[in-house]
């Protein structure tokens, strides 16, 4: 086809002229009104979703102060911890930055754990959004890569060992560990090498993929459409003009709802930065502030905040605690058997697969360290499950049977537990309790094709409910 | 425009009958371009591993330990890793023979990255000429910390009310006796490594070479 160029009257303004010449050239117009502009949204979205496009402006913070402190931060493992200390007491405005950076981080899982919870509410995840699930999934695990390389950083006493236990949980891995931990460290010990590669990591290769990773969930989004608290699809109700008639144009609607919503997180997040930006050890841990010592451990060192619930899980994962598990798989290769519809084929298959692992958790075959790493790496896995997992016939929990509630808050709690005892010495009777939750925390995925199909659901509604305000 | 469709009416062509000579090119060349790929992909891998100066930096380490007095510990840096040496009293000693039966490996007959030195004892996993001075590279067999040192026995936080003496490891509440042989039922699965070394004195040791040559 020829290229043709829309005319424009010769009296038309500069700017149309302009943007006219660029959309003859590149969909500049038409990218913007797909992504946002003429994205027609459900009109009945609720608090719970303020939190995509907060971890979007949270995203940019990073960036932007991460930018500035890769001006000023030395990636060596002789200047490192000084470096940062310059970066707080002399480069100007340099304890701001970091302080956005770090505070930032935490915000961001804060942010990135409520909006998977508003999924888990709403099925979010359901068909036809399982890409969008998966992209943010992935999105997830590049957050936690580029928080644990990101940690490694300041070279305080807490980024080592924190370093060295995680490089070395994949030393546990049969046969091939200690080399691919030594690969990873570059080492033998956590050392200038690990600090180098860590900081390659955490500022070109994660964000790279981390962005076209937000790209991808967002055009995911744009193409399906958003779910929304009452889980139905607004595209079966059409207006005259083919658009949802619950819906409404993201902009300027939701441009300034989101206005609203970031100032209001600049408020906390700015109540943080200047009053708690340490918040009691939970954002920056207290043995940070030491140099990184390679002879001395500190004699409490836990992960930040945000990973300890899967930490709690690797914790739980003892020697006794294994039995346990083996029952719970013998139990669930039963009731796959006797309670699903699964072809003959996937129920030999699962039932192989537990039959193996019930054998490799046998105390001569597989040591606990494995199977903890295997229950860590597992407990973050499995969310990527939960588009098929999940069997309710209605997508939202509004409609669903009032005991799902329930199911729904023990997880929740079970995971909040979970993330407490992550952060405290280890004892007799948190690390019981660390087992009861970890079971809870299994069980809520394993046994959702079941107890998610059941019950009693209550009728869907056609149209949102929406209340003008 | 004509040029176009003259490349639709190739296009069909192709659909219809493989030129098979060209085809068998395109595949080599694809498989050529691989090979190469895979070639450079291998030489980024194998940058992760350690650089000759890494290696290079694991020379052994002299430790004069003449100030070293009974019940006292120092620790040595060799290979980037802490290396303790501990001058046992004798009823430091004599706790060794309360904890044989608590250990999961007495005789150290699993290790951790090295085996113990066969000149060392089973149950002191010392040298026989200096029985009291334990050399063992202070990393835990789970995850890599650092154990600290809880020589004072009795009762006390994180320990059993039975304690003899040890090490216990901050992570994740391994214990060690004071041979570094871990207790059972711990997450550490192997006793703390005893790396090869040997007495050039009485007062001064080197770590990480023995009469044998270096580690």
């Amino acid at each position: 086809m020829a290229f043709v160029e829309k005319k424009l009257p010769a009296d038309a303004p500069a700017i149309d002229k302009a943007l006219n010449w660029i959309d003859s050239r590149f969909p500049l117009t038409k990218l913007w009104n797909d992504q946002w502009g003429q994205y027609y949204a459900p009109k009945n979205f609720n608090f719970w979703y303020i939190f995509g496009s907060l971890a979007m402006f949270v995203l940019v913070i990073q960036i932007v102060t991460g930018i500035i402190l890769v001006m000023h931060y030395k990636p060596d493992a002789a200047l490192a911890f000084a470096s940062v200390e310059y970066i707080m007491r002399e480069v100007p405005w340099g304890w701001l930055v970091r302080y956005m950076h770090s505070t930032g981080a935490s915000a961001f899982f804060i942010i990135v754990y409520l909006h998977m919870a508003r999924a888990l509410m709403y099925g979010s995840y359901r068909k036809p959004r399982e890409l969008v699930w998966l992209f943010g999934f992935a999105i997830f695990l590049c957050l936690m890569a580029e928080a644990f390389f990101g940690y490694l950083l300041p070279w305080g006493q807490m980024s080592y060992w924190g370093a060295q236990v995680i490089v070395n949980l994949f030393g546990a891995i049969p046969f091939i560990g200690p080399d691919l931990s030594l690969w990873i460290r570059g080492d033998y010990v956590v050392s200038d090498a690990t600090l180098n590669r860590f900081f390659s990591f955490h500022v070109i290769a994660i964000p790279l993929v981390l962005l076209g990773l937000v790209a991808a969930h967002l055009i995911a989004l744009h193409e399906v459409g958003s779910n929304n608290p009452d889980g139905i699809e607004i595209k079966d109700t059409l207006d005259a003009d083919g658009h949802p008639v619950d819906g409404i144009p993201s902009n300027p609607y939701y441009t300034s709802h989101d206005l609203f919503g970031v100032t209001v997180f600049l408020v906390l997040f700015s109540a943080v930065i200047f009053f708690a930006p340490e918040m009691g050890g939970y954002f920056l841990e207290y043995n940070n502030f030491l140099p990184a010592d390679s002879l001395k451990t500190p004699l409490h060192i836990a992960p930040t905040w945000y990973f300890t619930p899967f930490y709690s899980i690797l914790r739980a994962t003892t020697s006794d605690f294994l039995y346990v598990v083996q029952a719970g798989i013998a139990a669930y290769v039963a009731l796959v058997y006797l309670k699903s519809n699964l072809s003959a084929i996937t129920k030999a298959a699962i039932a192989a697969v537990g039959l193996l692992i019930i054998i490799g958790m046998m105390p001569a075959v597989l040591e606990a360290k494995f199977w903890g790493v295997v229950l860590f790496g597992a407990s973050v896995m499995i969310l990527a499950g939960l588009p098929w997992l999940d069997c309710s016939p209605v997508k939202s929990i509004r409609y669903r049977p009032d005991w799902h509630k329930t199911v729904l808050i023990v997880f929740a709690i079970a995971f909040v537990i979970l993330g407490y005892l992550g952060v405290q010495p280890p004892s007799p009777v948190f690390n019981a309790v660390s087992q009861v939750c970890t079971v809870l925390y299994f069980a809520f995925f394993l046994l959702m094709p079941w107890w998610s199909a059941k019950g009693t659901f209550k009728p869907v509604p056609q149209r949102v409910t929406f209340k003008p305000h | 425009m004509s040029n176009r469709s003259d490349k639709n009416q190739v296009g069909q062509q192709v659909g219809q009958q493989v030129d098979s000579g060209r085809r068998g090119l395109l595949v080599a060349t694809c498989a050529m371009g691989g090979v190469a790929g895979l070639a450079t992909t291998g030489a980024f891998v194998s940058t992760f591993q350690p650089s000759d100066r890494a290696k290079a930096a694991g020379a052994p380490v002299e430790v004069d330990i003449s100030t070293l007095t009974p019940g006292q510990m120092t620790v040595a840096e060799w290979r980037g890793k802490p290396v303790w040496i501990l001058k046992r009293t004798p009823e430091m000693m004599a706790s060794l023979n309360v904890t044989q039966g608590e250990v999961a490996d007495p005789d150290s007959l699993k290790p951790y990255t090295m085996p113990l030195p066969d000149y060392c004892e089973k149950q002191s996993r010392s040298r026989k000429d200096h029985k009291d001075v334990l050399i063992a590279i202070g990393i835990c067999s789970h995850l890599g910390c650092s154990p600290s040192s809880k020589f004072t026995p009795g009762p006390q936080p994180s320990l059993p009310d039975n304690w003899v003496g040890g090490f216990l490891c901050p992570c994740h509440g391994s214990t060690f006796d004071l041979s570094g042989r871990v207790f059972k039922n711990k997450p550490a699965p192997e006793n703390l490594d005893v790396p090869r070394f040997m007495f050039l004195s009485d007062t001064k040791i080197v770590i990480g070479e023995d009469e044998k040559g270096q580690a």
